[in-house]
This record gives C-alpha cells, sequence and structure tokens, in this order.
C-alpha cells in the first residue's frame, strides 16, 4: 500500500527491492511502456526527469543519476529511447544502468532493433521478458539463451501461424538453462551444420593533434563469436601471440583460471551470437595509425566565409586496403552552408545539426581523396576560435592492427566435424584529429 | 486502505483519459476524450465475453489487450473477476499473462485475489520446479496482508525443496513478505539463517539480497557462511557477485584490522594537520608525541594479514575481468576499501576499460575514479592519457575527465596536462570551457612551479571574445591573485579597466573585491573604478552592490580623503535599496567606518576588520572526502545518504575473534583430507554439492568447480581451478607460517611460488587419475608411512621442524599422483611443527583429536603453538635413528629443570636459496638450538636441501667466506650427490661473535654457484643456562644500571597466561626458564654463545595484560635488541 504517489511516504519506509518501476520514453518525452514490479508508482516521478531532459538539451547530457523528493531515478539512452528505472533505495548505480543495457540488449536481440516502433509492436512478449528478468526488482534471468528458452523471439512465419492457430510465444518446455551449472546455454541444442564463426574486431581509438602527432593511441578489440554446435561442445581458442594481451574482459563462459595459466581460451558456448571477450592492446606496443590527414581550415577575420581543405592519404596499412573511409566534421554554429569539391566520394552538410559528413568509401593510394571549398558564415558573428576537429571512420578487411592472430580452434566433447572460421577487421574507433 | 481507494479514483480518471488518447494515438488533445468515453467502455465489455468464451484464442487475445492497456498505465481493474478464473488455465502463455494481471492487481481487488491462493498451493506441490517456484514467485508478489500467514509456510517449505532454483524464489520471497509485513522479522532470519547454508550457487546472490534487506545488522550470521561466499563467488551469477561483494565488504571492515594501519598512523604523526588559526603549543606538542608513540608502536607490531582477510581479495580479483561494469565497480570499491595500499593498484586498469563502455556507466566510473584520484593519485597515473577529452564526449563526461585529470597533476605531468587544456580552452562547449578554467586554477594553486604560468595564461584569456571565459577567468585569477598579491599589481590594473566590459555579476563582484582587497598596489586606479561603479550601482546584481560597498569602505578606510564622499554617496544609495541585506550591510558598515560619538570601541579596530589578512582560498576538488560513503554506491554518487544506505563501519581497532569463521564438519567419515581442506577453507562444499547435482540430473557436468574427474581436456581445465585453490590456500598457509616472524612482505614471493605449484598440480593430474582420499587421520600418516619409509628416515635425520618444506617440494615432484595428499601432509608436517616433541599418550591424543577438529589450521598460523599437549605423529615414526635426532633435546632437557619448557616445536625456518633462484636447488635452514660439537663457541645452523629439479645436483659445498672481523665458519661437510627430487640436510656452525651480522658465503655445487647469507636473530645467539632462584637474583644484582633495561608493554590477548609468555619468550630467544616463587613473574636465563656473557630475563604481569619487560645483559647491544624481540613476541 506505499508509494502510489510520489510524495505520500517517507523514502525511509520505502520497500526494499532494488529496481521498482521501469518506463520507457521516447526522444520527444512520451512514456510509452510502464512496468512495475511493485505496486504502481505515478508516472509524474517522470517529470523530474523532462525535467532535467530540458536542460540538458542534449539527451546525452542528461544525468544518468537524478534524485528527487522521494524517489531516484537512474536511466539510459539507447537507440533514441530512454530506459528509465525507478528506486527507492540505495543500489549500485551501475547495478541498475548495467541491467538497463542488458534490457535492451535483449530487446535487439529479440527484435533485430530497439526502437519505439518495435516494442509497440511486440509489448506482449516484452512484458513476458520483462516478467522474467527481475523479480522482486532483481535480476532472475538476464542470459538471453535461457530467456529464448522460456519467450520465443518473433519470427514472422510465427506471428503469422500464431495469429491463425492461436499458438504462443511461450515456450512449451520449461528451461533448463537456468538450473543448470551452465546458466548461458540451453540445453538439446541440434544443428544440421555445425558451424563456429569468430570475429576478432579491433577499433583505434586516437587523438591526433595539428601537426599529426598523435597525442593518444590506443586499441581496443573484441571478439564477437557466432557458434551454432550441437550438444555440448567444450571449445578452446588459443592465440598465435597472446602476451599483446594487456587487459581482458571475459564472457562468463571462459574459464579464468585456465586463461591465466595457460593464456588459451577455454568454454563451452552459449548458443548462437556472443561476445566472447574484450581486451586492450598493451599500450606499450605502438599503435599504426592506418591514414594521415591532411586539413586546413580557416575562417576569414573580414567577410563571411572560411576556407575548407582536406586530403587524406595512407599512413601504415600494413598493405591492406582501407575501407568505408568516411570524415565527420561538426562545423561551428556559425556555418551557414558549405560548398564544396570532392575528388572522391560524397559530401553531405546538415544545416540544423551542423555536421559535414564527407563519404569516401575505399582509399586510393595512387590518388589522394581531397575535398576543398568555401565555407559561407553568418554575418555579424565573430569567427570561432577553435576549429572544429575531424572524426574519421574507416574499416580494414582482413587485419587486427595489433598483429593479434587466432592459432587454432579445438573442440572437445563432441563427437562431429565442425567448421570453423576466423575474420579479422580493423574499424576507426573514436578516431579523432583535432585541427 | 483509504490512500488505494484515493488512487483508485485517480486511476481510473487518468485511465479514462488516457484511454481516449490511445484510440487516436496521433492525436495529443485530451478533449477526444469525452466523445470516445463509451467507446473504450465497449472495447471493455468485448474483452469481458472473450474472457469468458470457451475458446483459448480468444481468450489469450483478451489477455494481450489487456497487457498492452497495463503497459500504457490504463486502468484493467474492473476485469479482475473475469480473468481470475484462467488462472488454472493448461495454456502456459495465458497462465503467465494471469499472473502478470494478478500480480499487478491483487492488491486493489483482495477478496477476489484470495479465489487464486488455492491455485497456487497446488502449485506449491507440483513435481515440476519450475511451476513450483512460478506459483511461489506469484503468491509472494501478491500483496495481501491477508495471506500472510500462507506465506510464511510456502516460503519455509520452499528453502528447503530440493530444488536449488526453487530456493532461490524462497529467497526472493523472503524480501517480499518482509516488505508486506515487517513483523514477520524474526522468522524470516531464521529462514535466512538456513538458506545461508545452502551450498548452492544459485541461491547464494538472492539470499544475501534478503540478508541485505531484512537483517543487514545480523553479521554473526555471516560468520560461518564467509569463507563458502568467498570461495563461491566466482560462480554466482553476475548480479548476485555485486550484492555478496558489498556485503563482504562491509563484513570485512567489521572483522579485520586496517591493512594500511601502520601508514595511516605514520601520517598522522609525521605531517599532522596545519591548523588553519595556529592553536596552543603546548597541546600541540602534546599531541604529537602522544602520535608519535603510537607510530613507534605501530612499527614495532608488524601487521599481519587475516587469511580470511586475503582469501576475500585473493577470489574477488579475477572478478576484474568481468563483462559486467557493476562487478567490476563492485570489486573496484572493495579493493579501495579493504586492501593494502600496495595492492589497490590492479583496479585502474579495469576501471580505465570501463571507459570504453556506454556513456552512463562512464559517468558513474568517472565519479568514482574521481573520488579515487585524491587519496591514490599514483594509481591512475599511468592512464593519464586514458583521461583525455574528445570534443564529441557529452560535456557531463569532459567535466569528469577534467576532474581526474585536475586530481592527477604533479610537477612531472602538469606541462602535458596544462597542454591539453590548452586545447580545451578553445572548445566549442562553454560549460566545458569554464570548466577547464577552474580547473587550471586548481593546478596552479596546487603546484606552485606552474602558478605564473597558469597565471600569465588565465590573464590572455581575459581579452577573450566569449564573455563567460572571461568571467570564469577572472574568477580564478582573483582567487589565485590572493596567494601573491605585490607580484601582479600590474595584473590588477589590467583587470581593473575590464569592469567598463565585463557585464557576468560573478566577475564584476571578483574584480571589485580584488580592488578593495588590494587598493594600496593600485592607489592611483582603486578611487576611480569607486567612482565608475557609484555611477552604476543602482543598476548592478546584489553581489555587485555588496561587493561596492565593500571596496567603498576599504577604500575610506586607506584614502579617505579622495573617496570619503563617494563612500558616503555609495552608502546612502545602499541605504534606500530594495534588498534588504544591501540595506542592512549599508547600515553596518556605516557604524563601523565612519566615526560618530555614538560608535562604540568597535569602529577603532575598523581597519582591523576589513584589512584583515585573508587566507587565500584553499581550490579543493569537491570530491574530496566523498570515500567516506562506499564508493560505488548510490549515496556516493550523489554525494548524500540514500534510503536504505549501509555506512561503511571504521576499521576496527582490534580484530575480533577470527574463529568464529572456522567450520565445524560433522560427518565423522569425513576423511582428514576434507577436514583439512574445509578447515582451510577450500571449496569443499563445491565438490559436494556438485555431487549432489550429480545426483539430481545425470547429464549435468560440473563447470568450475569439480576436481575429482574424468580424464580429458575438459576436465584437466576443470580441476585445476578447484586444486588450484586448494593449494593456493594451503601452501599460503604454510608459506605464511613459516614467515610469521618475518612480517608479511614475503607475501608476494610466496604466490608466485603458489603459481609455479598450481602448473605442476595441473600436469600432475593431467597424467594420472587421483586416487582415493584417505579415511581419517590416523591412517592417513600411517599409510604416508608405509609408503615412503626410507624418505621419513632421512626426514628423521633432520629436523623436524623443516619437514614442511621438504614435502612441499618432494611431494610435488616425485609423487605426482598425490596432489591432494601433498595437503594433508603439509598438514600433518604442520601439526607436527605445532607439537612438542615429548612423546603423548594415547588418551591425550584422542582428546586432543576432538579439539582439533573445531580449531582451524588457519588460526595455528596466526600464534605459537598452544602450549597444551599436542599431538604428534612423531610416535609413529619413532625409529632407530629418531634416538640420535632426539638426543640434542634431551641434552637440554637434563639441564633444564621440570618446571621448564622446551619450545622446540616452534624453531623458525629461514630461506636460504629460493627454489627459483636456485634454479630447482631450495635451502632452507634453521637454528637448531644444539650445541655444536665442534666448537662450543658456535651457533649450529641446520641446513635442509632440496632438490626440485629433474637433474642431480652434485659437490655441494661452501665457498669464498666472507666474514666480520672475528667471526668464524665450521664449513658443513661437503655433499657429494643430491639426486632429483631428493633432500638432504647438514649442519654447519657459525661463531657470530655475539653480533647480529650476517655470515656471507657462496653455495657451489658442480656447475652453479650462488651468493647466499645467514643473519642471525638476536635470540639464537645465547644458549640456555640453568640458574636457582637465587643465582638468578644474585647475577642480576650485579648487572645493574647501565646493565638493565626495562621497558613496559601490553600483552597480547592471547599471551596473557604463563605459559603462553613462557612459549613466546623461549620461541624469541635460546633461553631457558628460571623457577620463580612468584606466578606473576616469569624469569629466563641464558649465556651469549661466544663470549659467555649471561642473559637475564624478568616479565612481570600487571593488570589487565599490562606488564614489565627486563633483560639484564653485559653485552648492552644484545640486550637492546633483545628487549625489542621479545617484546614484539609479547604483544603480537
Amino acid at each position: 500500500m506505499e508509494q502510489q504517489l510520489d510524495g505520500q511516504k517517507p523514502v525511509q519506509k520505502a520497500s526494499p527491492e532494488m529496481i521498482h518501476s521501469l518506463f520507457l520514453i521516447n526522444h520527444s518525452g512520451d512514456i510509452f511502456l510502464e512496468k512495475h514490479w511493485k505496486s504502481v508508482i505515478s508516472r509524474s516521478v517522470c517529470d523530474y526527469f523532462f525535467e532535467a531532459k530540458e536542460k540538458a538539451e542534449d539527451p546525452e547530457n542528461v544525468p544518468p543519476v537524478l534524485q528527487t523528493p522521494h524517489h531516484y531515478l537512474i536511466s539510459i539512452y539507447r537507440g533514441k529511447l530512454f530506459f528509465l528505472s525507478v528506486v527507492q533505495t540505495e543500489v549500485p548505480p551501475l547495478f541498475v544502468i548495467e541491467f538497463l543495457h542488458r534490457v535492451a540488449d535483449t530487446f535487439q536481440e529479440y527484435f533485430g532493433e530497439c526502437s519505439e516502433s518495435v516494442i509497440k509492436d511486440n509489448v506482449v512478449i516484452v512484458y513476458e521478458l520483462l516478467e522474467e528478468m527481475l523479480d522482486n526488482g532483481f535480476p532472475l534471468a538476464t542470459e538471453s539463451n535461457v530467456l529464448k528458452e522460456m519467450i520465443r523471439p518473433p519470427t514472422i512465419l510465427r506471428s503469422v501461424v500464431n495469429t491463425l492457430t492461436g499458438g504462443s510465444n511461450v515456450g512449451d518446455t520449461l528451461p533448463t538453462g537456468q538450473l543448470s551449472i551452465i546458466p548461458w546455454r540451453r540445453a538439446g541444442v541440434k544443428y544440421t551444420n555445425n558451424e563456429a564463426y569468430f570475429d576478432v574486431i579491433e577499433e583505434i581509438d586516437a587523438i591526433v593533434d595539428k601537426s599529426g602527432t598523435t597525442v593518444f593511441a590506443e586499441i581496443q578489440g573484441v571478439i564477437e563469436a557466432c557458434v551454432r554446435l550441437s550438444g555440448m561442445p567444450d571449445l578452446t581458442l588459443s592465440f598465435m601471440n597472446p602476451r599483446l594481451l594487456d587487459d581482458m574482459s571475459f564472457h562468463p563462459c571462459v574459464r579464468f583460471k585456465r586463461w591465466e595459466a595457460e593464456r588459451v581460451l577455454s568454454f563451452i558456448p552459449p548458443d548462437g551470437n556472443f561476445r566472447l571477450m574484450s581486451y586492450h592492446v598493451s599500450s606499450q606496443n605502438l599503435v599504426a595509425i592506418p591514414v594521415y590527414v591532411k586539413q586546413n581550415i580557416s575562417f576569414l577575420e573580414t567577410g563571411s566565409c572560411g576556407r575548407l581543405e582536406i586530403t587524406i592519404g595512407p599512413k601504415q596499412t600494413m598493405g591492406k586496403m582501407v575501407e568505408a573511409l568516411m570524415a565527420t566534421i561538426h562545423m561551428p554554429k556559425s556555418v551557414l552552408s558549405v560548398s564544396l569539391t570532392a575528388s572522391q566520394g560524397s559530401y553531405t552538410y546538415d544545416i540544423t545539426t551542423k555536421i559535414l559528413i564527407w563519404d569516401i568509401g575505399r582509399l586510393n593510394p595512387q590518388k589522394l581523396p581531397n575535398l576543398r571549398g568555401s565555407l559561407s558564415m553568418q554575418t555579424g558573428v565573430p569567427k570561432p576560435e577553435e576549429n572544429p576537429s575531424i572524426n574519421i571512420d574507416l574499416k580494414i578487411q582482413q587485419l587486427a592492427i595489433s598483429g593479434l592472430k587466432v592459432s587454432r580452434l579445438d573442440m572437445y566433447g563432441e563427437k562431429y566435424k565442425p567448421f570453423k572460421g576466423v575474420k579479422y577487421l580493423t574499424k576507426a574507433g573514436k578516431f579523432q584529429v583535432r585541427t | 486502505m483509504s490512500t488505494a481507494a484515493l488512487y483508485n479514483d485517480q486511476g481510473a480518471a487518468e485511465a479514462a483519459v488516457e484511454a481516449g488518447q490511445e484510440t487516436t494515438p496521433t492525436s495529443s488533445s485530451s478533449g477526444a476524450a469525452f466523445g470516445l468515453f463509451s467507446t473504450d467502455f465497449k472495447k471493455n465489455e468485448d474483452l469481458k465475453e472473450m474472457l469468458e468464451s470457451n475458446k483459448e484464442s480468444l481468450k489469450l487475445e483478451a489477455m494481450k489487450r489487456i497487457v498492452q492497456l497495463i503497459s500504457k498505465g490504463k486502468n484493467a481493474s474492473e476485469l479482475f473477476p473475469a480473468i481470475v478464473k484462467n488462472v488454472a488455465s493448461k495454456n502456459i502463455e495465458l497462465k503467465k499473462l494471469v499472473y502478470v494481471y494478478l500480480v499487478r492487481y491483487a492488491e486493489e481487488q483482495q477478496d477476489l485475489a484470495l479465489l487464486s491462493i488455492s491455485t497456487f498451493q497446488r502449485a506449491l506441490k507440483d513435481p515440476n520446479q519450475f511451476i513450483r517456484a512460478s506459483a511461489l514467485r506469484v503468491l509472494s508478489s501478491i500483496r495481501v496482508p491477508i495471506i500472510v500467514p500462507i506465506m510464511m509456510l510456502a516460503i519455509k517449505e520452499a528453502a528447503a525443496d530440493l530444488s536449488p532454483y526453487v530456493r532461490k524464489t524462497s529467497a526472493h520471497a523472503i524480501q517480499k513478505l518482509h516488505s508486506l509485513d515487517p513483523d514477520q522479522k524474526e522468522q524470516l532470519i531464521e529462514v535466512i539463517e538456513k538458506l545461508l547454508k545452502d551450498k548452492s550457487t544459485l541461491v547464494a546472490g538472492s539470499v544475501v539480497m534478503a540478508f541485505e534487506e531484512v537483517c543487514p545488522d545480523r553479521i554473526d550470521l555471516i560468520h560461518k557462511n564467509y569463507r563458502k561466499l568467498c570461495n563461491l563467488l566466482v560462480d554466482v551469477e553476475e548480479w548476485g557477485q555485486v550484492v555478496i561483494i558489498n556485503m563482504l565488504t562491509r563484513y570485512a571492515r567489521t572483522q579485520f584490522l586496517n591493512p594500511n594501519i601502520n601508514e595511516s598512523l605514520l601520517e598522522e604523526g609525521s605531517g599532522g594537520e596545519k591548523m588553519f588559526y595556529g592553536s596552543d603549543e603546548d597541546e600541540d606538542e602534546d599531541e604529537k608525541e602522544k602520535k608519535a608513540e603510537a607510530a613507534a608502536i605501530a612499527k614495532r607490531k608488524p601487521y599481519v594479514m587475516d587469511p580470511d582477510h586475503r582469501l576475500l581479495l585473493r577470489n574477488t580479483k579475477p572478478l576484474l575481468q568481468s563483462r559486467n561494469a557493476a562487478v567490476v565497480m563492485a570489486v573496484a570499491q572493495l579493493y579501495f576499501h579493504l586492501a593494502p595500499k600496495a595492492e589497490v593498484g590492479v583496479i585502474a586498469k579495469a576501471l580505465v576499460r570501463l571507459l570504453r563502455s556506454h556513456s552512463e556507466v562512464q559517468f558513474v566510473v568517472l565519479q568514482n575514479v574521481a573520488t579515487m584520484t585524491i587519496k591514490r593519485r599514483g594509481m591512475f597515473e599511468p592512464y593519464l592519457k586514458s583521461f583525455y577529452i574528445r570534443s564529441t564526449d557529452p560535456t557531463q563526461i569532459k567535466v569528469l575527465k577534467l576532474e581526474v585529470l585536475t586530481n592527477l597533476a604533479n610537477e612531472t605531468n602538469i606541462s602535458t596536462i596544462l597542454r591539453e587544456f590548452q586545447t580545451y580552452i578553445k572548445s566549442m562547449d562553454k560549460d566545458f570551457v569554464a570548466a577547464t578554467i577552474q580547473a587550471i586554477g586548481r593546478c596552479a594553486t596546487n603546484i606552485g612551479e606552474v602558478r605564473d604560468t597558469c597565471l600569465n595564461g588565465l590573464v590572455q584569456l581575459l581579452s577573450n571574445r566569449d564573455e563567460l571565459v572571461v568571467a570564469e577567468s577572472v574568477v580564478v585569477i582573483k582567487k589565485l591573485l590572493q596567494m601573491q598579491p605585490e607580484k601582479h599589481s600590474d595584473i590588477i590594473k589590467h583587470m581593473a579597466k575590464l569592469t567598463d566590459n565585463i557585464q557576468v555579476p560573478m566577475a564584476r563582484a571578483s574584480i571589485l573585491w580584488l580592488i578593495g582587497e588590494y587598493c594600496e598596489h593600485v592607489p592611483r586606479i582603486a578611487p576611480d573604478v569607486l567612482r565608475k561603479m557609484a555611477k552604476s550601482f543602482t543598476n548592478e546584481e546584489d553581489i555587485v552592490k555588496l561587493q561596492i560597498i565593500n571596496l567603498a569602505a576599504k577604500l575610506y578606510l586607506t584614502n579617505s580623503k579622495q573617496t570619503k564622499l563617494l563612500t558616503q554617496y555609495v552608502l546612502n544609495l545602499a541605504k534606500y535599496d530594495q534588498n534588504y541585506d544591501i540595506r542592512d550591510r549599508a547600515r553596518f558598515v556605516r557604524q563601523l567606518i565612519v566615526p560618530t560619538e555614538k560608535s562604540g570601541a568597535l569602529s577603532k579596530y575598523a581597519k582591523k576588520l576589513f584589512l584583515a589578512l585573508k587566507p587565500a582560498p584553499v581550490l579543493e576538488s569537491p570530491f574530496k572526502d566523498r570515500d567516506h560513503f562506499q564508493l560505488g554506491s548510490l549515496s556516493h554518487l550523489l554525494n548524500a545518504k540514500a534510503g536504505g544506505y549501509q555506512e561503511l563501519p571504521e576499521w576496527p581497532e582490534a580484530a575480533p575473534d577470527p574463529s568464529v569463521r572456522n567450520v565445524e564438519v560433522k560427518e565423522s567419515v569425513f576423511t582428514l583430507l576434507e577436514r583439512v581442506t574445509t578447515l582451510t577453507s577450500v571449496p569443499e562444499w563445491t565438490k559436494c554439492s556438485s555431487r549432489e547435482k550429480r545426483k539430481e540430473k545425470k547429464v549435468e557436468k560440473p563447470f568450475y568447480s569439480d576436481s575429482e574427474g574424468e580424464s580429458g581436456p575438459t576436465e584437466s581445465a576443470d580441476s585445476e581451478s578447484d586444486s588450484a585453490s586448494t593449494t593456493d590456500s594451503a601452501s599460503a598457509s604454510v608459506s605464511e607460517e613459516s614467515e610469521s616472524g618475518l612480517e608479511s612482505e614475503s607475501e608476494e614471493e610466496s604466490e608466485t611460488e603458489e603459481e609455479e605449484e598450481d602448473k605442476k598440480e595441473k600436469k600432475n593430474q593431467k597424467k594420472e587419475p587421483k586416487k582415493p582420499v584417505q579415511e581419517s587421520e590416523s591412517e592417513q600418516s600411517s599409510e604416508e608411512e608405509d609408503r615412503k619409509p626410507e624418505k621419513r628416515s632421512k626426514k628423521l635425520k633432520s629436523d623436524s621442524e623443516s619437514d614442511s618444506v621438504e614435502d612441499e617440494g618432494s611431494e610435488s615432484e616425485s609423487s605426482p599422483s598425490e596432489s591432494e595428499d601433498f595437503e594433508s601432509e603439509a598438514v600433518v608436517t604442520k601439526k607436527k611443527k605445532a607439537a612438542e616433541s615429548k612423546p603423548p599418550s594415547k588418551s591425550v591424543r584422542k582428546e586432543e583429536k576432538k579439539e582439533k577438529k573445531e580449531m582451524s589450521l588457519l588460526d595455528l598460523d596466526d600464534f605459537e603453538p598452544t602450549p597444551s599437549p599436542q599431538v604428534t605423529p612423531v610416535n609413529t615414526l619413532l625409529s632407530n635413528s629418531l634416538a640420535t635426532d632426539l638426543e640434542g633435546l634431551s641434552l637440554s632437557d637434563s639441564i633444564l629443570s621440570p618446571a621448564t619448557i622446551i619450545p622446540s616445536g616452534a624453531l623458525k625456518n629461514y630461506e636460504l636459496l629460493h627454489r627459483i633462484t636456485g634454479e630447482g636447488l631450495s635451502v632452507e635452514y634453521c637454528f637448531s638450538r644444539q650445541p655444536f660439537s665442534p666448537d662450543a663457541n658456535m651457533v649450529a645452523v641446520q641446513l635442509q636441501f632440496t632438490n626440485n629439479s629433474t637433474s642431480d645436483t652434485k659437490n655441494l659445498h661452501m665457498e669464498d667466506v666472507r666474514l666480520q672481523s672475528g667471526m668464524r665458519v665450521k664449513e658443513f661437510p661437503e655433499i657429494e650427490l643430491l639426486p632429483a627430487g631428493e633432500m638432504t640436510s647438514a649442519v654447519m656452525g657459525i661463531d657470530f661473535c655475539d653480533s647480529t651480522q650476517a655470515a656471507n658465503f657462496q653455495l657451489c655445487s658442480h656447475t652453479k654457484k650462488f651468493f647466499v647469507s645467514i643473519q642471525p636473530p638476536v635470540g639464537e645467539l645465547m644458549r640456555p643456562v640453568f640458574l636457582t632462584e637465587n643465582e638468578f637474583k644474585k647475577e642480576q644484582g650485579q648487572l645493574m644500571g647501565m646493565n638493565e633495561i626495562t621497558e613496559k608493554l601490553t600483552l597480547d590477548v592471547k599471551c596473557r597466561n604463563e605459559h603462553a609468555i613462557v612459549q613466546r619468550v623461549t620461541t624469541a630467544a635460546n633461553l631457558s626458564r628460571v623457577p620463580c616463587g612468584s606466578d606473576k613473574e616469569c624469569r629466563f636465563a641464558g649465556r651469549t654463545v661466544t663470549s659467555s656473557s649471561l642473559v637475564l630475563v624478568t616479565v612481570a604481569t600487571r593488570e589487565e595484560g599490562a606488564a614489565q619487560l627486563m633483560v639484564n645483559c653485559e653485552k648492552m647491544v644484545i640486550g637492546t635488541m633483545l628487549v625489542k624481540d621479545i617484546l614484539l613476541a609479547l604483544t603480537q
């Protein structure tokens, strides 16, 4: 009987669950779903959040933790949606944040995307999921393998069949994963084609200053796995050069002791897609910066115009092709429009967000892509003091820039011969060139 | 209930309004609602019809629509009667949706909800664990007070369920029932107590959660489960890990000693806090003296970490690698709050990794990092660049990173940081620029070297086009100038000019204050500024007005000739201001500065009041002292106590009894091994639990926590985790014991050793399956005997004290199949160590066994062996060769009176050559305390050689002996052959010349040479002599004055009886007891080995553990050192 309305009872008497309620709020501030794990909390509690959202201008700047007279609001921003949870008592904020992201991940996995329309379309499944994921405010089942056993993800075929026959999304069999010692893997997995794919994806985070010197660079990597193997396979993945790895985090399935001792990844994988590990390459290693950027952006003191010229060339590409090259520039507010010529690719300039995007595509070392032209500025406004920095996106296929290499993958515990594959990919992460 | 009714009404109204919106989702006008009101009712009508139909599909469809309504926050309570009927439906999805509905509305429709209860009660008995669990979940979620007894019963039953999943659900239900009816607390605590004992990883997290909610103060419930929880932790699901780690942090704070105690005392002692206004000198000095004393005591008393404390740190560390940010943060805060300073560093890397995560995670992590960087800057310094700011970071992240960078700034990196700040100042994000300027200000105040550079940089910003930037700079410059105003009058002049342009009130106020404060530096400009300000007074903001008054007052006092009229004018304006603060201020100032006949004594002091020297402001991080909140908590983030926050307790002064955590094992058939493992807190329970599980579900394979295994790579991997931890703790305790006197500095070393050990273990296990574990203690040891008699006999030649080392080496090398035996043997030898060499009688032994069961081996590490007659397997080892071994002891026996006690069990082993540095050869030594027959002036040193390598070692001998003058060495006879895996011992003699100088020499084998040294503790430089009481008194009478040292002390809690005192003193020094008439005094006597000077020791006990130690010795150096050692032995 407590806490229906914000402001009726003191917090001290709050019921002691961790996450009390969840509100899903869209970009324009409409609450389109609410779920309460205990008594109902009026949605008026969200007003405090809206207030903060107003103030923050940018949704990224809304403080993730807000204090209201009787509740605490912890929110995340994912896919243009706010997941806002209400808690009443002390709880580690990261606990809630991490959980909310896990909820969003689950939606993503179930519905292919995490957007308002998709959630609205599948509201029953969403509700069923939320019911299973949290019991009395405490996370219960968050492993997608387990959830998928209890609540089937929608497919087009099934939804057609369901509407015709009145069938259901809820699994007929009871899940076993939750109860087993390997909670992340569902039982009785069967495939006709047994395959295991691993993608080693590395991102270069770098800050390059005006003169082209690297201020800061590091490599972060993840190994994404897609494992479709029958039964209970036990895999061992080993590297040629595991010493490169400096700091890592693992999926719970990885046997930590084995890694500590032998530097091999030994695990019974979950079924389907999952992130096996993420790692950081030790900072002793010099980071190869695949491209250089020559730029000259200037705003003239007099007159209302500016100049821009950018050339991008290959630097350390390890002999591989740089693809999907893209440069993004957040222009100062006073830049009204641009008139540029790109020697390769195309550019767009969004007048409202002031973002200039130059989509270059493949980098041709013989003929370096170049973007030049003039910027027209608002008159009567002083020239911007700082030149905008350039964010670079790129991809290099079949290369892990750190040099990390998988040496072998072995499977034990099952008789069949699986098909195995490893792919490497290097991407630019937060790659910023200051100008 | 009235509030509920109220709510219902409101809810219904709201629902109606929103229903309107729902049917026309595009229109946001609520006006349409009235028009559609009726259709809404119709809709519900038709839902009711669907629910009452016979078709499952229709019912399901209806339920789905109802769930949609609920999800939009609309009221569907009127459908309750129609829905509750379906609670027993066979269709699982329908049933689930009905559950969702019930949980939501049962509270509002209590009478109707009761209809469903019987269904749940039936389901609670279902053979399927899943149905039982979900019935309990729903039943306990129905918040109807009438069913409290039913819930209680259901929870109790479920807590005893065979299925761990159902038990987990019951743990959740405990919290629900507690919030529904707090009166049930006592009964619920019983259930919690029971569930805490549960060995399933599934239950652990949930029950600790329940514990935290229902009875967080009942720390006593945790004791017995502490080690289990620590060991279980890695296998618990992520969310449970967070809860358990946070709880254990609090637990550890109440049970263990501060590992940084010595440092913190020293810091306080030496640094002291600078008093702001100065204080009474005398008092200060007194305090300092006290502090110095405390520090000295702390220094004398080395801190030894409780093994349970270590266990917690060791078992949480791997979780830093978790993918779950909350888990990483939980471990990080645990380390921050509990780990020794030197070890906290490991968390930095993991926290920096989290900065790659979602921006919300970054936000929280940075807040915590900011707090940590204040206390432990060094930890994050290597990661400085990871906190560099990108233009794309959200502002709140930027500001936090800036905070961290500022905290990290020091003399060495400040130039890098300032260069980085330079780029930030140009940012388009003005809030961020303002924050950067403040950060520069803080750097400038903290680091004197860069103050001028920063100031110059900030002055340049004064010509910035953006007013906010200028304003912020002014405010910061003001603070900086306050530190050394005389040097910077030109900056003040420059700023005076700015008053014409700057409009930001705070900046204007700052400038005015600055001019007023330092008007003597700008005597010509100040009056002019006041003139301008007087002109614009009425249009200024309040804070500016107040500063104008201040400026006027200060100028009036220093330069009344020029400013008298201006001041009058300003004060008159202020007198009629709208703001009463300003009116009051004006009145107050006028009374003070303008002398009238009425103005009292105060006006004489006006100058002192206004122009007092003001201390420069301390620019402090807002994160300072935030760490009194447990890091990672909501309260820390908000810097305010959140409801339900459990304070992090301060460390206790003295550690509570550690034996409360010892686990008693009831099973009588338990093998020694198993008992030992439980005692040493090895995850024995994991084995049990997995065995149980296997009974329940055959298919399941043990994952992490089973060591017995079938062959195959999986199992080898599995077993390793377990056995690793087993050996870990076993060998850890061994090493800890051997070094108990040497402080805990060698922790790390022993850890690397353990690792090595682990690796070997692994290999071994892969090769051979394990032997079944032994039946019982005695059988164990006798079997051990049978198996390697030759080894035994060899061992017996040597002193029994060094056995554990021997075993450790030989066992893991030569008999690979016995990894488990190895532990037990280590324990056996440990007991040997602990035991006295008197052969005990059978009956004593039995008694002892019982006692032993309750005593943890870990406790043995803590103190010297208990003086009560203890078990020793020695009698089973009695052989001919033993006789020679015992000769030495019996020798000393004969010269001792019956009242004395031989501390033979307490000899310490020292390491001469580590296995790693010795490339397989390890050597330990101990002072055997036997007379060295070739030369009575020498101290006998017993060396124990172990060849751990795979090849033989030949011709072991000494070379190149380097000694202080006067010292002599009798080398041990060359050992011709030491086969691989074997060990041998030898005795050498050293005449230390009654000094504690080390004897350095080279230990050579046929291939290698190692430099080693032996340094004796002062207590080993003497040998016992027998004196009568009278002789003692007489001798003591002759050794007075300079030769007598007395020291007051407080005896350790465990050392308050005579027995313990004798034990500890004789352990610390090779002395014999002198009979004494008084039971308040213990006397000991000995002679130094070389010069035969008498050493007399007296320990007189007083009330409450107070005692006095007196040492009489001709050799003052020896005496002083001995006092120190004995003091240590008695107080620790």
